[in-house]
């Protein structure tokens, strides 16, 4: 596929990524409590990445990403499987959920938890599957 | 015991290794295993020869009753034995035959995992266990009998033996089932053997018949007695290890251990003696017929399982004493009878009998030791193997009713050719004039005799000492497979009587038969109606069905047509959720429209504007705009119904197929060849008929009332179980983790999926 040759859309992709990413981390870590979540995260980004490769170009979109998606999705994978072994080294069921309260300065009080490290496989998985897919397409438009 | 059951497959996942690291030495050094599992067996024997049977347990899926208990006795004694003390040798002797064979790591891999499920198999108390252990024999006996897999007929073979023993093992499965049935849900052996009404158990018939299936296509047993030869594709340490103590006496095993609650009746009678001596007849004039030295073996080995299953239908005090002899006597000779025949192919490099000739002066060990081993087989004195075959004359003789004379008649016939067939291996190598042959002969290593040497030995000690086997291994295992004690002496000497007058018979009219071999084999050669008719036909005709009745509902089911598999998937569904629907529905289904906001109504008439331009339009573009509309519209429902968070996934989804069908709209050529419009019309009907099963089915569920949702359970447990207030991302990444952790996999092998078969697409087409 040609990149569609457009200042405009180049110009707001340059802006509109950082600022979608950002996003999809805001909306993954409150996915707790508010509406979000990894699986929702992960799809935000994955737009934003997908505007990038009709902007630009598919390499240029890998470059970015520092990350082959294939990787990123074995990543995911990799991080929401450990997430239940902790529970394990308790004596606890596979997947139990823990959490550890944190004291950050300036901050201030942050529950660090498996469910969160589960949330953050689940959103690699779903940026690298869907970027695999959408990359894979455009480099054969190519 | 459990860990001398388990060590082979242990061993197994290192032997690879090991042989890479030890090379010529690995052989010897393997077969440590084998060695100590045979004396940790040794040292059962003064338990086991005071007549206890010992029962040891392991939980294993305790919620199933499935337990690793091993039932210890006499039988499984012998067998644990012969397992592990011929395998010791064969392990061994791999070394030598096998030497500087590429695959010779994977080779040790398997055997062990062989030998492994064979000390399960004969150990197992439990029958799941056992069935399990019996198709692990079947699997890796498959792999062992393919090891030279580079050769089609090899592959072949393999297969053949594979699929004829795993028929008989479904079979089998069906059968051990309704014996546990039978005997009151009892899953032991132990248990079977204690039950006592078996035979009242209504479908006792068929009971025997399914086990017998199992047990006959595992034993070689006419009309199943094919696949045995065949696996002489097998090198030779394989067959010489198959053929004396595991594989194919596996079957026998089996009949033996359930001879004293299953056997006693007229069907087990017939059954067995009959089919045994059939086999026992068939497999000795086969063997007339071969001239191959492995080929002539495998045929004494069809006879051999012929006359075991005989005896053990005979059944009498006499006929068990008999089998459980000439298993001993059968496994001590066949193992070395089959190392030698490898000998003697591995040096001279062919194993046609008849191409061989005056050897006695460079293989003078070999000679000796093969000698002994076909005075065995032929049931010579002061051997094993005549005690065996006296005691199994004697048995056919007491058997009752018609079948003293049958088993009889057959017994010294098949016998008559069994002498001949002993002198042919014995003395046409050995003897006469040198012959060509492909390779240079001379004596072969020691890593290659010294197991049929011991062998062949042994089945002298044993003759001469008579009190020593019978003492320590066969009296055990006939009072097991008998179901009482019984004190078992074995003599070379029974005066002069009928059986020793059907032995000398048999000697001398076997000789006969061996100076005028060769006139029989080209009288053999003209009768070719016998591979014309024989079984492996009916076994190929039957494969060449399954293959024919496969390829025809291939061709009906998966027609490549996406039209066709969603048109059954859809059609199937309207049929019985539709009609489940409408047996089981009492109150009438509500179709009024209440309390529908406007809002709501004008999102719902756009979906369904979509929907209808969707279906008419005739361009690509315009459908993917219009489904997305659709797509849109549903994510407001979702806000309007309060579920912020399947709003956003949704849109977001909406998003993504867009990109992905615009990606993939590039690639698509237009739509050249439409539908004709009788085909639209049934397809209208198709989706007309799902469409409407769903809203019937949705209104059907609004109406009936659910006890207490799980979700308020749910909803409550979030803040303090969860500690999150998004009770859909509790959900999904707490209370539901596993399920997600599942979901996940799939969409990430989904991807792969999909990359996939782009990219290779498009590697195809650069090429």
């Amino acid at each position: 596929m040609k990149a569609m040759d457009s200042l405009i859309l180049r110009t707001a992709a340059r802006f509109l990524l950082p600022l979608l990413l950002l996003f999809s981390l805001f909306v993954l870590l409150r996915g707790h409590d508010e509406p979000g979540g990894g699986f929702i995260a992960g799809l935000v980004a994955a737009v934003g990445f997908s505007l990038y490769v009709f902007a630009f170009n598919a390499g240029d979109t890998r470059e970015l990403m520092w990350m082959d998606p294939r990787v990123m999705l074995g990543w995911g994978l990799l991080l929401a499987t450990l997430s239940g072994l902790p529970a394990i080294l308790e004596g606890k069921a596979f997947f139990t959920a823990l959490w550890w309260p944190v004291e950050v300065p300036l901050i201030g009080s942050v529950t660090l938890s498996t469910p969160l490290v589960f949330d953050i496989g689940v959103y690699l998985v779903v940026i690298g599957s869907v970027m695999a897919i959408v990359l894979a397409l455009a480099e054969v438009e190519e | 015991m459990l860990l001398a059951v388990l060590s082979g497959f242990i061993l197994c996942t290192l032997a690879p290794w090991l042989t890479r690291s030890f090379g010529d030495r690995a052989g010897w050094l393997l077969s440590l295993l084998p060695a100590a599992l045979f004396i940790y067996f040794l040292t059962w024997i003064p338990t086991i020869a005071q007549g206890e049977a010992v029962i040891i347990h392991y939980p294993w899926i305790p919620g199933l009753d499935i337990n690793m208990s091993f039932l210890v006795d006499g039988l499984s004694l012998l067998f644990a034995l012969l397992i592990s003390g011929i395998g010791t040798f064969i392990i061994i002797y791999a070394g030598g035959y096998l030497h500087g064979h590429k695959d010779l790591p994977r080779f040790y891999a398997i055997m062990f995992a062989f030998m492994a499920s064979m000390l399960g198999l004969v150990l197992s108390d439990n029958i799941i266990a056992l069935f399990v252990f019996w198709e692990l024999t079947s699997v890796t006996s498959y792999l062992l009998i393919g090891f030279l897999h580079e050769d089609k007929d090899n592959r072949w073979f393999a297969l053949q033996g594979l699929l004829v023993t795993v028929v008989g093992g479904l079979a089998l499965l069906a059968g051990l089932l309704m014996l546990a049935v039978a005997a009151g849900g009892e899953y032991t052996l132990s248990g079977i053997l204690a039950a006592e009404d078996i035979h009242a158990y209504p479908f006792y018939t068929g009971m025997v018949l399914a086990i017998l299936l199992g047990t006959f296509t595992k034993s070689a047993q006419v009309p199943f007695h094919f696949w045995l030869p065949n696996a002489m594709a097998a090198p030779t340490p394989v067959s010489a290890f198959l053929h004396s103590a595991t594989m194919v006496k596996a079957g026998v095993f089996l009949m033996a251990r359930l001879n004293p609650s299953v056997g006693g009746t007229d069907l087990w009678f017939y059954a067995l003696g009959i089919f045994g001596a059939l086999t026992m007849l068939t497999g000795s004039v086969m063997a007339l017929r071969s001239t191959g030295l492995k080929a002539i073996l495998a045929y004494t080995t069809v006879m051999a399982l012929g006359t075991l299953t005989m005896l053990i239908g005979i059944g009498t005090e006499q006929a068990i004493i008999a089998a459980m002899t000439f298993l001993l006597a059968h496994a001590l000779y066949k193992a070395a009878l089959f190392m030698l025949a490898g000998a003697l192919d591995h040096e001279t490099g062919t194993k046609d009998v008849t191409k061989m000739g005056g050897l006695r002066q460079v293989m003078p060990i070999t000679f000796l030791a093969a000698c002994l081993a076909a005075l065995s087989l032929a049931g010579l004195p002061p051997l094993f193997g005549f005690i065996g075959k006296e005691l199994m004359f004697e048995a056919t003789l007491g058997a009752g009713g018609a079948l003293a004379a049958f088993t009889s008649l057959l017994a010294l016939l098949s016998a008559i050719m069994i002498v001949a067939m002993a002198a042919v291996f014995a003395l046409r190598p050995f003897t006469g004039r040198r012959k060509e042959t492909p390779k240079t002969p001379h004596e072969a290593p020691l890593s290659m005799l010294i197991g049929p040497v011991t062998l062949a030995t042994l089945g002298l000690v044993f003759g001469l000492f008579g009190f020593l086997p019978a003492a320590a291994l066969v009296g055990p295992a006939v009072a097991a497979v008998y179901g009482d004690p019984i004190t078992v002496e074995l003599y070379l000497w029974h005066g002069i009587n009928a059986p020793l007058m059907m032995s000398i018979a048999a000697v001398i009219a076997g000789l006969v038969l061996f100076a005028k071999w060769d006139t029989v084999l080209a009288g053999f050669k003209r009768l070719t109606f016998i591979d014309r008719f024989g079984m492996e036909r009916g076994y190929e005709h039957a494969m060449d069905g399954l293959v024919a009745v496969a390829e025809w509902q291939t061709r009906l089911l998966q027609n490549g047509s996406m039209g066709n598999y969603l048109t059954t998937i859809v059609l199937t569904i309207v049929g019985l959720a539709g009609w489940t629907l409408l047996v089981h529905t009492d109150t009438p289904i509500p179709l009024g429209l209440f309390d529908v906001n406007l809002y709501e109504a004008v999102v719902a008439g756009l979906v369904v504007v979509g929907a209808v331009f969707a279906s008419v339009t005739t361009s690509r573009l315009g459908a993917v705009a219009t489904l997305g509309i659709i797509g849109f519209s549903i994510a407001l429902i979702y806000v309007l119904f309060s579920a912020p968070d399947l709003g956003t996934t949704q849109i977001m989804v909406e998003t993504l197929t867009v990109i992905l069908l615009v990606l993939v709209l590039f690639r698509l050529p237009g739509f050249i060849d439409y539908s004709a419009p009788a085909t639209r019309i049934k397809d209208a009907v198709v989706a007309v008929a799902l469409g409407g099963l769903m809203t019937l089915l949705i209104l059907a569920v609004n109406d009936v009332p659910v006890a207490e949702p799980i979700s308020d359970q749910l909803v409550h447990w979030s803040e303090p179980e969860g500690h999150g207030r998004n009770i859909v991302n509790v959900i999904l990444v707490d209370f539901r983790a596993l399920d997600t952790l599942g979901e996940i996999f799939v969409i990430g092998l989904a991807a792969i999926g999909v990359y996939a078969m782009i990219r290779f697409r498009a590697e195809d087409k650069a090429q």
